[in-house]
This record gives C-alpha cells, structure tokens and sequence, in this order.
C-alpha cells in the first residue's frame, strides 16, 4: 500500500536522539521518493562532498499538506534557524500562488536559489494517433471531450495548468471543458496514457526518462525555450507554435529571519553546488537541464512567478 | 537461456563474503523489526537508509541489506500476530485469524513453522516469479485503468463481510467507519482539504500506522487494564518448537494458491502485500468451504496469508523495478533509496544496470534461505524477544508505539490520534464490531474513491463506463458473489469463533 513511507523521520530522530553534533539540516516537505527529496539529498550529499559543509546535511521527510506543514514549521518554529534550508520547487510557488498553504505568504521564508529545472513535458502513447502536439491540440479544439489528460499533480496543480496553458495559448475559450485526472506521480501518469485510459500525460521529463528509452511513449513537445540537451529530438512547444514556457525548477528557501550575510552564504553555497561536477552528473541522470539562479535575482524569479500563476489560476477558475 | 547467464553473474556478485554478511545482519534485523508490533517493513526500511550511506555502500549492497529487511520483516510480522494477536506489520494482519486461535490451542509452535514454511514458499516462488516474468509481468498494470482498480478495491470490501465477522452489517458498518476515515484529507482530485477542521495535521489524513497501532496494540492495552492482568489474551505459551510435517503437506495446494495470487495482487500498483494475503486468505476460505473451520486456527489459514503476503513482497518488486510505480508502502521507500543511489527504475533498469537488478534478485534467494533457517529452528530467538511476561511486555508495546508513531511525524497530535482511535477499538471490540474492515477502509478507501472519480471524470460522468471491460466485468461479478454467497452460506455454516476473541 502506498500508505505510511513518510517514516524517514524516525532516522531523523534516531539522529537527534543520539546528540549529534550541530549540522545543516535540509527539509524535504515530501515522502521519499519524490522531487523535494531528491532536491535535499543531492544538494545535502554534494555541500558536504565539495566541503562546503563539515558534517554530512541532515535530510528530514515532513510531509503534510502538499509542503504547507513544513512550511508552517519552518514559519512558526524555525524562523531564526541559520542551519536550515527547505527544498522547494514550482509546486510551492504554485501552492502559495493559490493560497493553498492555510493563509501563509510567500513573503514569510527567503527563496535562497534554484539550480535545475525539469522541464515540462506532454507525451503520448507511442501507439498513438497524435504526432504532433499540433495534432493533439486540434483534436481537443474539435471535441475538447475527446482528449483526457492524466498527470502527478492534483486538479489546479502545475501539471494540470501546463497543458490549459498551451490550449489557451491556442484559443481555446472554455478551458474548464478538458478533463484531467490527478494521479500518484508521473509515472502512474504514464501508465495510464500507455494502458489507453488517458490520451495523454503532462509532466516533467524526468518522469518519461525511463518510459522514453523504452519506446513506451512518444513526447510530442518540451516546454522550454530552446530544446533540452540529451533530449535534442523533442521539439518545444513554441517551435511548433503555441508560447508556453513551464517547468519544474529545483530549489531552496531558508527561514526569513536569518541575517543577510547569512542568506547570502547559503546563496554562495548553492552557486557552488550547481558549479559542481557532481550536480552535473545528478543533473544528466534525472533529466534535469541547468538553471541557476541564486540569491536576490531569485526571490525576484519567485515574485514575478507567483503573481503570473496567481492570474492563471483566476482565470481557469481554479481560485476565486 | 538467458536468464540463467544473468543468474550467475548475480551470484558471482552475491557471495561475495560482505555481502552475504549484509544479508544476514538484514534478515535478523528485519524479522525483529516485523516482529515488534508498530515497526512495519516500511518503518523498518526507512529507519535503515541512513545507514547505509553512514557506511559508504554501494547501490548493490544498500539494496541487498534493505531488501533483506525487507524480506525479513515479512516473515517476522506473523510471530506477534500469532503470538500476541497484534499484527507486527500491516500484511500480517490476516495471520491473526487463524494464527492466533490456533496459538491458543497450544499449538504456537507448529502456527509458527507452519507460516515460516509458508512465508517461505511464498517468497521463494515470488522471486523466480519476479525473476523470469518481470518484464512480461509489467505489461499487467497497462490493463489496468481507473474502472479496473474501483473494481478490484470494491471486491476487497465486499469479501470482508465474510470473514472478520459473523455478521455482515456489522462488518459493512466497520468498512463505512474505516472510509469515513479515510476521507479525511485533501482530496485527491480537486486538492480541497476535507474533513480537517483548518487542522494542518489532518490535511495529508490519518496515517494508516495510527490507526493500526491505535486500534489494536492500544485497544488491548486497555483491555489488560480491565481485566487486571489476569485473563489477557496475551502470552500464549510457547513450548517446544517440532516441525508439523503433516500440515506442512496438508497445505501445499494452498501455499501454491496464495502465492500464485499474493504475486499478482503485489505486481498490482499500490496492491501491495496487505491485498495479497486478504486475497490469498479470502480465495482459500472459500475454497476450503463451511467445513473448512477458517478463523478457528485451521494449518491453511496460517499458511494461505504468510504465503500471499511474501508472494506479494516480491511481486511489489516487479513495478517498483520495472516501471518506477512502487508497489507497496515499502517499495516506495526502497524506490528513494534507488533514486538517492542515481538508479532511475524502469523498463530499461533491467538492460542499464544488470548487475544491480540480478545481484538484488540473488541476493533475495540467498536472503530466503538464511530467513527459513532464522525462521524455523531459530525462531526462539526472536520470540523470546516477545516472550516476556505481559506486565513487561505491554507497556513496552505501548512505549514502541508511541515513540514509532511519535517518529512518523513528530507531532503529539499523531500520539492524541492514537490513544482516540485505541478508545473506538476499545469500544468496538465491545460491541463485537470487527475492526479488520475499518484497517482496510483505511487502506484502500482513498485509492477506491481516485479511481471511482477519476472514471467519471475520463467518461463524463457515465456510470457504464465501470463495466467497460472483461476484467472489471469479471471483478465485479467476483465482488458481488462474494457479499451475497456467505448470506446463504450462513445457514449451513458453523459458527466460526469470533476473530478478535
């Protein structure tokens, strides 16, 4: 059952439990397995390797709430911590964006950095009709019905805006007519779009990594603005027309009463992350493509992007 | 052939010395952990990860040893069920049905022995199983669509009636308790918290291992308390431990039964072990008739759910390795170990990195093995770690409940939640409403109602589309005779004693 995995925490107070010695400590606001982990692990494997950090970073799982209990822990227990950084990615700009966090702000963390993006991705069954994203978006302009898309992210998630965003883009008047089903994750998503029951799955390529190798799935677009390094032969979404640009980047933010000396450290030691060899190769083996941007450039990212999401979601109807 | 060529390389990878040292020390380490009521495979497992990295290891041995523990803690869940009557993890939870009144018949020895053989047949089979068929076997989940799952979840609840009661409403009302539970949350489908009250604690809903623990090692904490000690269910005598041949024979078709069927229910996506040895208990139970005396203590009700449950273990394994769809609660934990070690599963894992994927399924033959010898003449070991007079031992449950459910999400609320949902087992029992079916509400109601929304959402809101294909035609079919045809039964039937007795 895919019940009770969120038991990483036990390590945790194992650790805590034993007196160890005072170390970074990351949160992932998640269960293992899924981005924000991967986020905390890597991040927290490679500071330590470089010898940014001494002791090896603690990596806590606290998941609840689509991130928001981690988000009120660090907000209302944590807030001075100078050793604490928090993963986060466009799931918790999309959640703050909507409101979805019980009231709490995107102005009450620092968003320290990003150093990756996972860019978006719409895929098919590689038995499918549609070659094109062309093709796909004509058949849902003809018969918004016929076209059922499945993806991670619940109904309103980031997944889900991705591919209104592109039939919105190509004018289509009544988004809310294109069914969506909110899956466990993107593989679920693709399993599904294989087995016939969606037509097709909107995601991040990392999730179709795997299922593309194995000719299981065609990709009929990134949403990028250039194509993506490794995955040359899939073509943007904007080459074909339709100017949507969407992905997942993979970041951190740090509790807002730290110092700026010390929010501009942990933006040092983010840069040094990304300029890593390691991170390269994590990068290449998750289907990650590079961005990073890091410090004060960043939290402007983050303002500019949650007020764009925050329009969005108004207009398909996903918040009042 | 093939496969026999891959087998031998992940030998040659397996015997190395360290690594079947990793195996062992997993094996122990993972039955004590099924053992203790509370620390499931899942806890267990992810308990462990940072220990691995802590020594440095490699992607093969880090997943020999979790695996091990894995496997490990399969095994070890039925010594508490049968012992104690509490499920040391979720899957056990159908061993207590017969394991724990054949326990009580003073029989523990052979309940015991009679499950390691089974817990043993079932993984052994499973991991050739998981051997030749994985790439074959993960075409199943593409057959699988949203009409499927609310089928087979459905057939789950409507089997229940049958056999955690005599009495059908009264198990019907406890599966209703159990959903009602689990539609606490956000839901799913339109990212909407319900049922939370503004409470941050209740939007990701009651964590499973809450509940279990609450209802059942809390709940019969509270029942010592009434009976002052004297009178508890608690410490069944173990005496000596003989190998019960006839039995053994007596339930081979079964064990091959349930584990041809705890295999399939664990390559099911998030099936999972628990399905399997309902399944495997449910299809034996019906096989085997009214005079087959299930939840009596009867050998093939030991031996069906130990050998579903480990089929399952290893079925779970063919979509997390396969597809990067965890199977099980535990195959999602192992699937972030995978992911830490910059292994992506999926259908290509098996040409990308052989040397992982064949020393990991050596490693779990060897692992079977060394597991029945632990399980079989060594097993008083590990009871003896139960075997402690009850004064001692249930408030060391309730300890090892509180500081494992404490770990899960470090909140009291969690602690509050428990000691509640203790209460209503407590209260329940009372009633003689059985609180198997509210676990499994629990468990599967959230999955039930994805897949019941998601088929309305893919056909409009069109009701026939759950009847759209063979396979859920014949689910349903399945799931209805199963409701109906113990009603009839009951005439002829002999009461079964009551399970939580």
């Amino acid at each position: 059952m895919t019940i009770s995995i969120r038991t990483l925490g036990f390590s945790a107070f194992l650790i805590g439990a034993a007196g160890a010695v005072s170390a970074a400590e990351c949160i992932a606001p998640a269960n293992p397995g899924g981005g924000w982990d991967f986020t905390c692990r890597q991040i927290g494997k490679i500071l330590h390797e470089i010898g940014q950090e001494s002791a090896p970073v603690q990596v806590t799982n606290m998941a609840g709430g689509g991130g928001g209990l981690a988000y009120s822990h660090v907000v209302n227990e944590r807030n001075d911590d100078a050793d604490l950084i928090v993963a986060a990615s466009s799931a918790t700009a999309t959640r703050l964006a909507q409101n979805a966090y019980a009231g709490m702000t995107a102005d009450q963390v620092r968003f320290v950095g990003a150093i990756g993006i996972d860019p978006g991705v719409i895929a098919v069954a590689a038995d499918s009709p549609y070659m094109s994203l062309k093709d796909l978006v004509d058949a849902a302009l003809a018969d918004p019905g016929s076209v059922a898309f499945g993806g991670g992210s619940a109904v309103g998630g980031f997944d889900h805006l991705k591919p209104l965003m592109i039939l919105k883009a190509a004018g289509l008047e009544d988004i809310t007519m294109i069914k969506y089903i909110g899956l466990d994750g993107g593989a679920d998503a693709v399993t599904q779009t294989v087995g016939g029951f969606t037509q097709a799955m909107t995601g991040d390529i990392s999730e179709i990594v795997g299922f593309l190798k194995a000719g299981e799935v065609r990709a009929l677009a990134v949403l990028t603005e250039e194509r993506v390094p490794g995955f040359d032969d899939i073509p943007t979404a904007k080459e074909q027309g339709y100017d949507v640009v969407a992905g997942n980047w993979r970041g951190l933010y740090v509790p807002r009463g730290i110092s700026d000396d010390q929010f501009h450290a942990w933006a040092d030691k983010l840069q040094a992350v990304a300029d890593s060899d390691a991170w390269a190769e994590a990068m290449a083996a998750n289907g990650l493509a590079p961005f990073t941007m890091v410090g004060d450039d960043f939290q402007g990212y983050i303002d500019g992007l949650i007020a764009d999401i925050n329009q969005m979601s108004r207009d398909i109807g996903v918040i009042q | 052939m093939d496969v026999f060529a891959n087998l031998a390389m992940g030998f040659g990878i397996a015997f190395s010395p360290f690594t079947l040292m990793l195996a062992v020390v997993g094996c122990f380490l993972g039955t004590i952990i099924g053992a203790l009521p509370g620390l499931g495979p899942s806890n267990g497992v992810a308990i462990l990860i940072p220990i691995t990295f802590t020594l440095g290891l490699d992607a093969t041995s880090a997943l020999v040893l979790m695996t091990s523990v894995y496997y490990g803690a399969m095994y070890g869940g039925r010594i508490s069920s049968i012992l104690l009557n509490i499920p040391g993890d979720e899957p056990a939870l159908m061993t207590t049905l017969d394991g724990y009144p054949m326990a009580k018949a003073g029989r523990a020895g052979d309940a015991l022995v009679l499950s390691g053989v089974a817990s043993f047949v079932g993984a052994l089979l499973a991991t050739m199983g998981l051997m030749f068929l994985a790439p074959l076997l993960s075409r199943i989940a593409y057959q699988f669509g949203p009409a499927e799952y609310f089928a087979l979840y459905l057939l789950a609840f409507c089997t229940l009636g049958g056999i955690a009661s005599n009495n059908q409403a009264k198990a019907a009302i406890a599966s209703c308790i159990g959903l009602g539970i689990a539609m606490i949350g956000l839901d799913n489908q339109s990212g909407m918290p319900r049922l939370t009250f503004g409470h941050l604690h209740l939007m990701d809903g009651v964590d499973f291992l809450v509940a279990i623990v609450g209802l059942f090692a809390v709940a019969e904490v509270f029942f010592f308390i009434e009976s002052h000690g004297k009178d508890t269910s608690i410490g069944v005598k173990l005496e000596k431990v003989t190998i019960p041949w006839r039995d053994i024979f007596a339930t081979r078709w079964t064990m091959l039964r349930s584990t041809v069927i705890g295999f399939i229910a664990g390559v099911l996506p998030g099936a999972g072990a628990s399905l399997g040895s309902f399944l495997a208990y449910m299809s034996e139970k019906t096989i085997a008739g009214e005079k087959g005396g299930f939840g009596t203590g009867v050998a093939k009700g030991v031996a069906a759910p130990e050998a579903g449950n480990n089929a399952a273990a290893g079925g779970a394994l063919v979509p997390m390795l396969t597809l990067g769809v965890p199977g099980s609660g535990t195959t999602a934990v192992l699937l972030a170990l995978l992911m830490t070690l910059n292994i992506t599963p999926g259908p290509t894992l098996f040409t990308d990195r052989p040397e992982v994927v064949w020393g990991l399924i050596a490693s779990l033959l060897i692992a079977n093995f060394v597991l029945l010898l632990m399980n079989v003449p060594l097993v008083k070991i590990f009871v003896r770690v139960l075997q402690v007079p009850p004064w001692v031992l249930l408030p060391g449950v309730t300890m090892i409940s509180f500081v494992g459910i404490f770990s899960l999400s470090g909140s009291y609320f969690d602690l509050l939640l428990m000691v509640g949902f203790g209460v209503l087992g407590y209260v329940l029992r009372k009633l003689d409403v059985p609180t198997v079916p509210i676990i499994l509400g629990i468990l599967l109601g959230n999955h039930m109602e994805d897949s019941l929304r998601r088929a309305m959402v893919l056909s409009g809101g069109d009701w026939t589309y759950l009847f759209s294909s063979a396979i859920a035609i014949g689910l349903w079919i399945a799931a209805v005779a199963g409701f109906v045809a113990p009603m009839f039964l009951r005439k002829v039937l002999k009461k079964p004693q009551r399970v939580t007795d």
